[in-house]
């Protein structure tokens, strides 16, 4: 046994795997320790908040004041443009406003931005353009002009008199430092499209994932395992029967058994834990095949005779003298399972069969929306792609977990 | 002097029958045996004689097609679970191949502690169970104490078969059913098996059926030889005189394709 | 005295475990064997005898590594060659080598007569078929093969026949050395008896120069080699004629294994057995003196403490104990 285990953590596949699955496992248990918030909370009013630090704007302009000699306009416009702007801004200049391709190529953002004010004029003629393309430069011009105001922003309150008056102003030069800004919020992956923060979402995504995995998995290892032992060892009647039930099972495309199912169940009954049993259920059959077929070959075996003759019961027969040998495959199809249950819970789900209730998010549902809400048209790749990444790294590091299982149980596959 | 002995084991007519209609194979054909008490009996044939099928209809493991088998004098009824419990209180068999004998997750204290429950002896103390392991264990050269918490695995070939022998001791059955014991063990090993089986004959009586390839090994140790081919017995009897002077052809055949070192062996007859 | 074919001196390979641990299988192994000799390796199971049929091809590939010792077919050293040249250059023309489960090697899609195309096209690429298939029927009928098997596929076989001709194909090119482990075990002993008498006659018309024959079966070793050599933990413990060997054992060891001989003839039944207690030891780690002294009723502390040398008597049988011959005599004389 002790040996076992050595050997099993001796094969680099089998290493590799469990690090990085526990590392996510780890990961879910621990991050809710320093991110306590309710991950399904909408803190953001609006689709698809990009990643960033948030700060709150009201404690920006009452916190400490400080006048910095740098001039905020001329250092940071260019970097406010988006790359695919700045690449449309070059093109009208070149084609358009006379604009030399050398001069052109060294113009840094800054001096891009300076040109583009002189030169672009929205009456010119524009041949070859459309017409919303046209208005899409207009549109941009006055993005960048508000970028590039450097007029006072003057802070006004109500008098007793009910009338406005001024109270400060701020200008270009005039910052505040981050560490005095109360309230701020980081969010590493920015919002999906109901506002929530995607990071906390993801964690409580991945873990509610796993859970159903491992119940999918529990309940087809224990219902192929059983019934393969039975089927197997009693032999005869019993087991023509079986086999009968699991070609049944094998015959019918259980992913649309699956669909079936959970769609009889109702909306309103589907729950995380009718999901994974659901999915438990339609795919014990291969467990209960290959156990079957295992303990078909063991049946014979000497030891077993001999557990016969010394007059065991046959429940104690299978216990001690079957399910040893077999365990070790158990484990492996048990990790397919897992592996295999989670994915079928995100096909599930990006079909909107998934759990209905709105409390909890699967690795599946994040998908669904974010398909819904077009977060890949519209560039959001952070409400899929980690996700996507996620669901990848489980199966791929249980996939790898199980393979570095069947090298050391079974030698002849070892390199 | 053999037929002064208590009737042990008979079959009339025993046959075996495998599949039906084109696939029908008739593994044990109408055999006839008559077993005493306290001999050891050989039954010596080559692979696929059906010598193995004897043995598991034997042990009640596999049903008998045709025939009766006479366990003391009496019909034997393995019908119900109890009964086969009681027959197998009887007889006991060592297998061919040590390494597929023993549940690997088992230690060999748990082993051998089963076979004293199996004798309705669970009740006794730890101690006297312990003696009573250490005596198993002396009397086939084996020290327990150094056994104790081992796994069988970790016991060579020969140890775990002479353990196989140790848990015959303790269950002391009528019959012993020794099917190839020594064919996948060392020469050396062999020997002390061999020894093991003739001290169990002697001090505890027992009834040892011997199933083996080896002619020389039959010849070796038995009272009694069947030479069985095609799941038929061609000849039977004491073992001098089947084996020295053979009268069927199929004998005269396996013993002179056995390498000999007292006489040439006649290579030309092939 | 004869050609020398095969000689070997102080061989040592080992096999490197997945855990990393180096088990000394093949640990200083001398011998030599003279053209039309042939010489049986006997031991009790995990002594070494098959890793010294691997190791004596010179094929060396992983978890069996090269440590040192030289191997000389006919002259020729073999012993530091790279694996693909063994291959091309040594197997089949100067060293053949028969596993147990050789006859299951055959590929059954392909007829018979295409194993030796392949073997003879290895070594003579410009043979024409013709001449291939009159030189198969010459040879397969020499040995008692029927010619008709050339044309079967190996399904078709029976096992014995099988293992016959996988013998014929693989001795086919006339090599100077035949190694054959167990190649008889898995077979009835009529089938065991055919498999024998081609062997011999192989040795006696000429086809091949020497042969290493290792079983643990000693009835069949006493009938088959000329020589017989005891090995022991990886070690050489005795070496002499088959007949000296039988009857008159020197080596404790060799003793206990000569005494379980057991064979169907007058004078065997009732005959006390020797028995051997105990186990060999651990190749991870071999004890430093006598590798036997565990189980040797003779042994000395002395045994224990050095190593053992292996001792030539004065008409040329080798023995690894302290005790001199007369000593040994003495003691089994007084049982």
């Amino acid at each position: 046994m002790k040996n076992t285990i050595r050997n099993i953590f001796h094969s680099p596949k089998f290493v590799i795997g469990f690090i990085i699955f526990f590392g996510l496992l780890l990961f879910t248990f621990v991050y809710p320790w320093f991110v306590a918030a309710d991950p399904m909370e909408m803190i953001g009013q609006g689709n698809f908040f990009k990643p960033g630090t948030y700060i709150s704007v009201k404690d920006a302009v009452e916190s400490k004041n400080y006048t910095l000699n740098i001039e905020a306009k001329s250092s940071n416009v260019g970097a406010h443009i988006e790359e695919k702007d700045k690449k449309s801004m070059r093109e009208w200049l070149v084609k358009y406003g006379g604009v030399s391709q050398e001069e052109m190529d060294a113009a840094d953002d800054n001096a891009l931005v300076e040109l583009w004010f002189e030169k672009y004029d929205s009456k010119a003629d524009q041949k070859g353009l459309t017409a919303s393309k046209k208005k899409s430069y207009v549109r941009l011009t006055e993005k960048l002009k508000k970028l590039a105001s450097d007029a006072d922003v003057i802070l006004a309150q109500e008098n007793e008199d009910g009338e406005l008056e001024a109270t400060g102003s701020f200008d270009s030069q005039t910052y505040v430092n981050v560490g005095d800004v109360g309230n701020k919020r980081r969010l590493v992956l920015g919002t999906d499209t109901f506002g929530r923060d995607v990071l906390t979402e993801l964690v409580a995504a991945t873990k509610t994932s796993l859970r159903i995995g491992l119940i999918a998995g529990v309940v087809a290892t224990l219902i192929g395992l059983i019934l393969g032992l039975l089927s197997g060892y009693i032999g005869g009647v019993f087991d023509d029967i079986i086999i009968f039930i699991t070609n049944l099972f094998t015959v019918i495309p259980s992913f649309v058994l699956l669909i079936l199912i959970t769609y009889s169940v109702g909306q309103s009954a589907r729950g995380v834990g009718t999901i994974a049993a659901v999915i438990g259920l339609t795919s014990w059959t291969w467990t209960c095949r290959s156990v079957r077929s295992q303990v078909i070959s063991l049946r014979n075996r000497d030891h077993v005779n001999l557990s016969k003759l010394s007059g065991h019961s046959m429940i104690r027969i299978v216990l001690t003298d079957i399910l040893p040998y077999v365990a070790s495959y158990v484990v492996m199809a048990f990790i397919l399972q897992i592996s295999s249950g989670i994915l079928s819970e995100a096909q599930l789900s990006m079909l909107g069969l998934g759990p209905s209730t709105t409390n909890v998010a699967t690795l599946g549902q994040m998908m669904n929306w974010s398909t819904l809400y077009a977060a890949h048209l519209n560039g959001s790749w952070w409400a899929y792609f980690p996700v996507v990444l996620v669901i990848a790294l489980i199966s791929f590091s249980l996939n790898l977990m199980n393979t570095g299982l069947d090298q050391v149980f079974n030698p002849q596959l070892r390199d | 002097m053999s037929e002064t002995r208590a009737e042990c084991l008979r079959g009339k007519g025993l046959t075996k029958i495998f599949g039906s209609g084109n696939k029908k194979t008739v593994a044990v054909d109408h055999v006839d045996f008559d077993f005493r008490e306290g001999e050891i009996i050989s039954i010596v044939g080559e692979s696929g004689s059906g010598k193995t099928t004897l043995s598991k209809m034997l042990l009640g493991l596999i049903s008998v097609t045709e025939g009766e088998i006479y366990y003391q004098g009496k019909l034997r009824d393995i019908s119900s679970g109890r009964k086969k419990k009681e027959y197998w209180k009887g007889i006991q068999p060592i297998f061919q191949d040590p390494f597929s004998s023993y549940n690997m997750f088992n230690k060999i204290d748990s082993v051998l502690l089963d076979c004293i429950k199996m004798r309705g002896m669970g009740k006794l103390s730890y101690e006297q169970k312990f003696k009573m392991m250490e005596e198993a264990c002396s009397f086939v050269n084996l020290e327990f104490k150094e056994l104790t918490n081992k796994y069988p695995f970790e016991l060579s070939g020969g140890q775990m078969q002479r353990l196989m022998i140790a848990r015959i001791f303790l269950l002391r059955p009528k019959i012993l059913l020794a099917d190839e014991p020594t064919s996948m063990i060392d020469a050396c090993s062999r020997s002390t098996i061999l020894d093991m089986l003739l001290k169990l004959r002697d001090e505890i009586q027992m009834t040892v059926i011997f199933i083996t390839h080896d002619i020389g090994l039959a010849y070796y140790i038995s009272d009694k030889v069947y030479i069985m081919e095609h799941g038929k017995f061609v000849e039977s009897g004491p073992a001098e005189e089947c084996i020295l002077h053979p009268t069927a052809d199929y004998t005269k055949r396996l013993i002179s394709d056995v390498p000999k070192i007292y006489e040439e062996w006649d290579l030309s007859t092939v | 005295m004869g050609k020398v074919m095969l000689e070997v001196k102080d061989l040592k390979t080992k096999y490197v475990t997945r855990l990393r641990e180096d088990v000394y299988a093949v640990d200083g192994v001398s011998l030599k064997i003279e053209e039309g000799k042939s010489l049986g390796v006997a031991g009790e199971s995990g002594c070494g005898k098959s890793t010294l049929a691997l190791s004596l091809m010179g094929y060396y590939f992983p978890p069996l590594h090269y440590i040192s010792g030289d191997i000389i077919v006919d002259g020729k050293n073999i012993s530091g060659m790279k694996p693909d040249d063994v291959r091309k250059k040594v197997l089949g023309t100067e060293i053949a080598y028969i596993p147990q489960a050789a006859m299951n090697a055959l590929n059954p899609t392909q007829k018979i007569i295409r194993f030796i195309e392949d073997v003879i096209h290895a070594h003579e690429p410009k043979m024409s078929k013709k001449d291939i298939y009159d030189l198969a029927k010459e040879r397969f009928g020499i040995l008692g093969l029927p010619a008709e098997v050339l044309e079967k596929h190996a399904v078709e076989l029976s096992g014995g026949m099988k293992q016959r001709t996988v013998i014929a194909i693989s001795t086919i090119l006339s090599p100077k050395v035949l190694i054959a482990d167990e190649p008889s075990s898995a077979l009835d002993v009529t089938s065991q008896k055919m498999v024998i008498k081609m062997m011999r006659d192989l040795m006696e018309k000429g086809y091949i120069k020497s042969m290493i024959f290792i079983t643990h079966e000693l009835p069949l070793l006493y009938n088959v080699t000329d020589d017989i050599m005891v090995m022991y933990a990886g070690q050489i413990v005795e070496l002499g004629t088959a007949k000296e060997m039988v009857f008159d054992p020197l080596h404790p060891y060799t003793k206990g294994l000569m005494g379980s001989i057991i064979v169907p003839e007058e004078g065997v039944r009732g005959k006390k057995l020797a028995a051997i207690p105990g186990t060999p030891p651990n190749l991870k780690h071999p004890p430093k003196g006598c590798r036997f002294a565990e189980r040797c009723k003779y042994a000395t502390p002395t045994c224990m403490g050095m190593e053992i040398p292996n001792i030539e008597t004065a008409d040329g049988r080798v023995y690894r104990c302290l005790m001199s011959e007369r000593k040994i005599r003495g003691v089994y004389e007084n049982e």
